[in-house]
C-alpha cells in the first residue's frame, strides 16, 4: 500500500513537473511567436520591425503582456456578461490542452531518474488532438455571439463554418496516415517514422493537412473571422485588454501545437537523419522536435505575409470541391497502396 | 425543472453533459467511444445548434408565456406520469450486475476488430443509410431541381 502510494506520488510530482514546464514553454514559444510574426513581417515588407524594447526588440512581447494586463478591462452593456467572460478563457484552455499527447521525446535522463517526455500516452492520441480543434471553435463563437455586435457575429459565424467545413477535410487527411501506421497513438506514429518519413508516402496528405492546419488556425489567408478590412477586428471587436491578450494568445498557441502535430504526423517528430533523440541524456529529442516545429511556424508566417487572403465563397469552395475531394483520392490510393504493396 | 430559459446556456449545458458522458466512457476504458463522442455530438452537432441559435437570436422575451393554469395542468400530468412509470417499473425484472467481462473490449483494436468481423452487415447497413441521408439533405437544400 504505501509503495503504491509512493509510486503515484512519484507519477503525480512527474506529470506535474512536465506539464508546468510544457505550460510555460508553450506560454514562452507563443509570445516569442509574436515577436517572430513581426520581425518576419517586417523582413517581407523591408521594414526593422519592434526595435525599441531592449537588444533588437527582443523584450516586445513581455512590454505587450504588460501593456495587455494594464489596459482598461471594457464589458459591453449589452452583452452576455458570463458567456463573454467564459469565452477566452475557454479558447485558451482547449488550445492549451492538446499539448497533453504530443511526444516530445522519448525518455529525459535527469538526476538519475527517467522522465518520459510525454504527458499522457493515451491510444487515441491523435483523435484527441481532433476533438480539441473541433472545439476550439466554441471560444469564437461564443465570444462572438455574446459581444452583441454584428461584425463580431459575423466573424463568428464565418469562423465556425470555415472550421467546420476544413476540420472534415483534415479528418480525411489523417485517416491516410493512420491506415499507413495502423495505430492512433502519436507515440507510435513517431516510432515508425525512425527510417522514413510519412511525407514521402504521404505528399498530397501533407499538403492537405497543412492547408487545413492553417483554415483551422484562422491563420492567412484563411483568417475569415477577423479580417480587419471587412470587419474591423472580427469576433474580438469588443474584446480588450488581457481577454483580448487570451484570444491573441491562444491563435499562437493553436499555430505552434499545429506546427508541432504536422512535425510529428509527417516529418518524423523527434526523429531526424543522422541524429539520435538520445542523445544528452534525451535532450536531443525535444531540441529536435522543436526545431521541425519552429521551421514549420517560420512557413505559416511566410503563408501569412505572401498570400493575400481568399473571399469567403473561395474559401468554401476550396474547401467542399477540392480539398474534401483530394483527401478521399489521398484516402483510397494510400488504400490501394497497402493492398498492392504491403506497408 | 427548467433552470435556464436562454437557449444559448441551455446549448452550453448540454455540451457539459456530453462531456460528462466522455468522462464514463473513459471510466469504462473506452476512449475512442469516448473521443468519437466528443468529437461527434460537442465538435459537430452541438457547433451546428449553436449556430441555428445564434441566426434566429432566440431571446426569452420572443418565448411565448404559458399561462398559470397551463403550468398547473403540465405539472399534474408530468407528475402523474412520473407515479405511473416508478409504479411500472417497481417490483419489474431485475437486471443482473454484468460480471467482470474483458476491460480491454473498448479500445479502439478490438471494437475495430469487432465492427469488421461479427457486426459487418449492420455497420454497413448503418453507412448505406448515413449516405442516404446526406444525399437526401442535399437534394432537399436544392433551391432548383432541373426534372
Amino acid at each position: 500500500m504505501t509503495a503504491l502510494l509512493l509510486f503515484s506520488l512519484g507519477f503525480i510530482i512527474e506529470k506535474a513537473t512536465l506539464i508546468l514546464v510544457l505550460f510555460l514553454v508553450t506560454l514562452g514559444v507563443a509570445a516569442y511567436a509574436t515577436y517572430g510574426e513581426r520581425k518576419i513581417a517586417a523582413f517581407f515588407q523591408d521594414r526593422l520591425g519592434p526595435s525599441n524594447a531592449g537588444p533588437w526588440g527582443l523584450l516586445q512581447p513581455i512590454a505587450d503582456g504588460v501593456k495587455m494586463f494594464t489596459k482598461e478591462d471594457f464589458v459591453p452593456n449589452q452583452s452576455e456578461r458570463w458567456i463573454y467572460i467564459l469565452a477566452p478563457g475557454a479558447f485558451i484552455f482547449v488550445a492549451l490542452m492538446a499539448s497533453a499527447v504530443i511526444p516530445w521525446g522519448t525518455t529525459l535522463t535527469l538526476g538519475g531518474l527517467n522522465w518520459n517526455l510525454q504527458v499522457a500516452d493515451v491510444n487515441i492520441g491523435i483523435l484527441y488532438v481532433v476533438g480539441l480543434a473541433s472545439l476550439g471553435v466554441y471560444g469564437i463563437m461564443l465570444g462572438g455571439w455574446s459581444s452583441n455586435n454584428k461584425f463580431s457575429l459575423y466573424g463568428a459565424i464565418r469562423a465556425s463554418s470555415q472550421m467546420i467545413s476544413y476540420e472534415l477535410a483534415m479528418g480525411l487527411s489523417l485517416i491516410a496516415i493512420v491506415m499507413l501506421s495502423g495505430s492512433l497513438s502519436l507515440r507510435t506514429i513517431i516510432e515508425q517514422q525512425s527510417g522514413m518519413w510519412n511525407v514521402v508516402y504521404q505528399p498530397l496528405g501533407f499538403i492537405l493537412f497543412l492547408t487545413c492546419s492553417l483554415a483551422e488556425c484562422n491563420r492567412a489567408p484563411f483568417d475569415m473571422a477577423e479580417c480587419e478590412t471587412e470587419l474591423i477586428g472580427g469576433y474580438h471587436t469588443e474584446y480588450s485588454s488581457m481577454k483580448l491578450g487570451f484570444f491573441l494568445f491562444a491563435e499562437y498557441i493553436n499555430m505552434f501545437i499545429s506546427c508541432t502535430v504536422i512535425s510529428c504526423l509527417y516529418f518524423g517528430g523527434y526523429y531526424f537523419p543522422g541524429l539520435d533523440p538520445n542523445w544528452l541524456g534525451g535532450l536531443m529529442g525535444p531540441i529536435i522536435l522543436l526545431s521541425k516545429s519552429f521551421f514549420f511556424i517560420f512557413v505559416f508566417m511566410w503563408i501569412r505575409w505572401t498570400l493575400p487572403r481568399f473571399r469567403y465563397d473561395q474559401l468554401m469552395h476550396l474547401g467542399w470541391k477540392s480539398l474534401i475531394p483530394l483527401a478521399i483520392l489521398n484516402m483510397l490510393l494510400t488504400g490501394a497502396g497497402i493492398l498492392f504493396f504491403g506497408k | 425543472m427548467v433552470f435556464s430559459r436562454n437557449p444559448v446556456h441551455s446549448v452550453l449545458l448540454l455540451i457539459f453533459t456530453f462531456f460528462c458522458i466522455a468522462g464514463q466512457y473513459v471510466l469504462l476504458n473506452a476512449q475512442f467511444l469516448a473521443v468519437v463522442h466528443i468529437i461527434v455530438y460537442a465538435g459537430a452537432i452541438m457547433v451546428l445548434f449553436l449556430f441555428v441559435l445564434m441566426l434566429l437570436n432566440l431571446n426569452k422575451d420572443t418565448e411565448p408565456q404559458k399561462s398559470t393554469i397551463w403550468r398547473i395542468s403540465a405539472g399534474i400530468a408530468s407528475g402523474m406520469l412520473l407515479v405511473t412509470l416508478v409504479g411500472a417499473l417497481r417490483g419489474g425484472v431485475q437486471m443482473p450486475v454484468p460480471g467482470s467481462g474483458n476491460a480491454e473490449v473498448g479500445l479502439v483494436e478490438n471494437l475495430g476488430q469487432v465492427l469488421f468481423t461479427d457486426f459487418v452487415v449492420p455497420f454497413e447497413i448503418a453507412g448505406i443509410l448515413f449516405l442516404a441521408a446526406m444525399v437526401g439533405a442535399v437534394l432537399v437544400g436544392k433551391r432548383d431541381i432541373k426534372a
